[in-house]
């Protein structure tokens, strides 16, 4: 895998990252654009958080637990029936390993 | 009563009259379901309809009234939801491609509230792609139309529910609101729209965005009309485990109780360049008002304010690059036929099934994520975010509620932005720090511009204290009440 560029941004290795195929035209608009939205980034550089904890949350929850009871789980039929393609109760997907 | 006379009512009136049996739940629904006929060809604030059922919902409603049954002052009342809100049966796009076929399996938390409280729950309301954008121009079936003109953008991302309550199409609608898509939409629409306290509403069943920054919360003519439907649907829920442990107050009781003389802080920072001036002429009227009724106004400073937008889109953009991951060609969204292995499946499935300013926010945040950035952008902005939440938190020590506006400007026309993402998210500059603080906000119609574009109010409270925000919010509304006017368009 390459490394990434820092500017401006590798525009192919981020699509493979995220998944996302893109036509050319995208790609030359995004970078342009992209390109833009990262200066305007650059204002957090100059923020100084030295001994600041990060929010993940604004009103964190922790340890939430579940009763540990049985409940009705969806149907093999309610829960295929969106799949794009399914056979025999299962979610038909192209081969994965390779011979 | 006539159809035209019903369409202006509040859902409080609406209640009224169906506990008085002046009228029944189907004459209400036919009323409102004759307005979607006359005029969404023009609006186009619905993706989806579903007549039969909205009206066999009407009906059973009546039959619970004929028998002592009625479940709750909301019962018999059209409600819409915004198209990323699970209703069980009933299509679920988020305004995708990718979710174009996709019928919900299950109902959301907030809908099997409304379905308790007897609601008629009825169609799907257009928004901006998965809720990015703030004008619904991102979305993949089509824009919605401003009902004050239809030559301007409705706001989003819930434009459509934003429009359908202004066009008087339905009284009550629910959007959410990641970083102002509840509030600008209103605002641009000339209607009530409320983003609860983060953990207030369930998010089970909402399509994510952001979730550590999504809320659902209600549209509405009134501040009133707000309280009513934001009383159904909040509360502690155990499929949400954000969702926070608090009692529910009967916000509809609470807004009729006297409001002592509160503080209201004038933030220095929003009221910089930027702002249009009538837009400034109009939240000064509001403060006037206020400061007429004896409450206190002081100006306050939030100095992180410029910083809202950057960690904004660094956050909302990085949880929704690994939101939208389960958008994979497999499970149940629309599959690339082009596709020959696993990773193309995603790849391909992706990039024909979303458009482009998903892709350019799942890029952005994927980036953000990535080997070598991450502590540049994504841990500096939660780090930042925390400054943002101090700051709101030191000025809450000083007063009970902060006035902005809710937008810069009023509605813009289509295309104006589109095609330069920076402009379009400083659409969102007074709305976003409010998420990235998780504080309640609400945008209340405060006027018109001389072209006729209603101008919102923002009001920001302290976390969990809905009951006094909404307080401080009628106290406005209930004098002028501009959510009640009607755009010609509306009527007949």
């Amino acid at each position: 895998m390459s490394e990434p560029e820092s500017s401006p941004m590798n525009i192919d290795y981020v699509s493979n990252l995220a998944r996302i195929e893109l036509s050319e035209s995208e790609k030359k608009k995004f970078r342009s654009q992209l390109g833009d939205v990262l200066k305007y980034f650059e204002k957090l550089q100059e923020v100084n958080v030295e001994g600041v904890d990060p929010t993940a949350h604004a009103f964190p929850c922790f340890n939430v637990w579940d009763q540990d009871q049985v409940k009705e789980p969806f149907r093999v039929d309610q829960a295929l029936q969106n799949a794009p393609q399914s056979r025999n109760d299962q979610i038909v997907v192209p081969k994965v390993v390779e011979e | 009563m006539s159809s035209a006379v019903l369409l202006e009512k509040t859902a409080v009136e609406l209640s009224d009259l169906l506990r008085n049996k002046e009228i029944t739940s189907e004459e209400i629904t036919k009323a409102f379901l004759k307005q979607i006929n006359r005029i969404d060809d023009q609006v186009h604030a619905f993706l989806h309809l579903d007549e039969q059922d909205f009206l066999t919902q009407a009906k059973d409603s009546d039959k619970r009234r004929a028998q002592g049954k009625s479940l709750s002052p909301l019962d018999g009342i059209p409600v819409a939801l915004k198209d990323v809100i699970s209703v069980k049966g009933q299509p679920l796009t988020a305004a995708s491609k990718i979710l174009e076929n996709y019928i919900s399996p299950y109902d959301a938390t907030v809908t099997r509230k409304l379905k308790e409280a007897g609601a008629v729950i009825g169609g799907r309301l257009n928004l901006d792609e998965f809720a990015m954008g703030s004008s619904t121009e991102n979305s993949a079936f089509g824009p919605t139309r401003n009902p004050w003109n239809l030559n301007c953008v409705p706001g989003g991302s819930s434009g459509g529910s934003s429009a359908a309550v202004a066009a008087r199409e339905v009284p009550l609608t629910l959007g959410s609101d990641t970083g102002g898509s509840i509030r600008q939409p209103a605002s641009l629409c000339g209607v009530v729209g409320m983003k609860p306290t983060y953990g207030m509403v369930s998010r089970y069943g909402l399509a994510a965005f952001a979730s550590s920054l999504d809320q659902i919360g209600p549209f509405s003519k009134t501040v009133e009309d707000a309280a009513l439907l934001l009383e159904i649907i909040s509360g502690h829920d155990p499929l949400d485990s954000t969702s926070f442990p608090t009692e529910v107050p009967s916000y509809t009781q609470k807004i009729h109780d006297p409001l002592a003389p509160c503080t209201l802080g004038l933030p220095k920072e929003f009221f910089g360049e930027g702002m249009d001036n009538e837009v400034r002429n109009s939240i000064e009227k509001a403060v006037e008002f206020y400061r007429s009724q004896g409450h206190r106004i002081v100006e306050v400073s939030l100095p992180t304010t410029d910083l809202a937008v950057p960690v904004y889109y660094v956050i909302a953009t990085a949880e929704a690059s690994s939101n939208l991951a389960r958008y994979d060609g497999i499970r149940y969204t629309s599959r690339s036929n082009r596709a020959k292995n696993a990773v193309d499946v995603y790849a391909k499935s992706r990039g024909e099934g979303f458009g482009e300013e998903v892709k350019r926010r799942c890029i952005l945040g994927a980036y953000g994520l990535s080997s070598g950035y991450y502590d540049a952008y994504y841990l500096k902005a939660q780090k930042t975010r925390t400054l943002i939440r101090e700051d709101f938190n030191r000025v809450f020590k000083e007063v009970d509620a902060i006035i902005t506006p809710t937008s810069p400007t009023p509605a813009f026309e289509f295309g104006s932005k589109s095609d330069d993402p920076i402009s379009m998210y400083l659409s969102d500059i007074y709305t976003i720090s409010t998420n990235l603080a998780g504080l309640p906000a609400i945008s209340v119609p405060c006027g018109f511009t001389e072209a006729n574009l209603p101008i919102g109010l923002q009001l920001i409270g302290p976390a969990f204290n809905e009951s006094s925000l909404l307080k401080i919010a009628h106290a406005y509304d209930n004098e002028h009440k501009f959510g009640c006017v009607s755009p010609t368009l509306a009527k007949e």
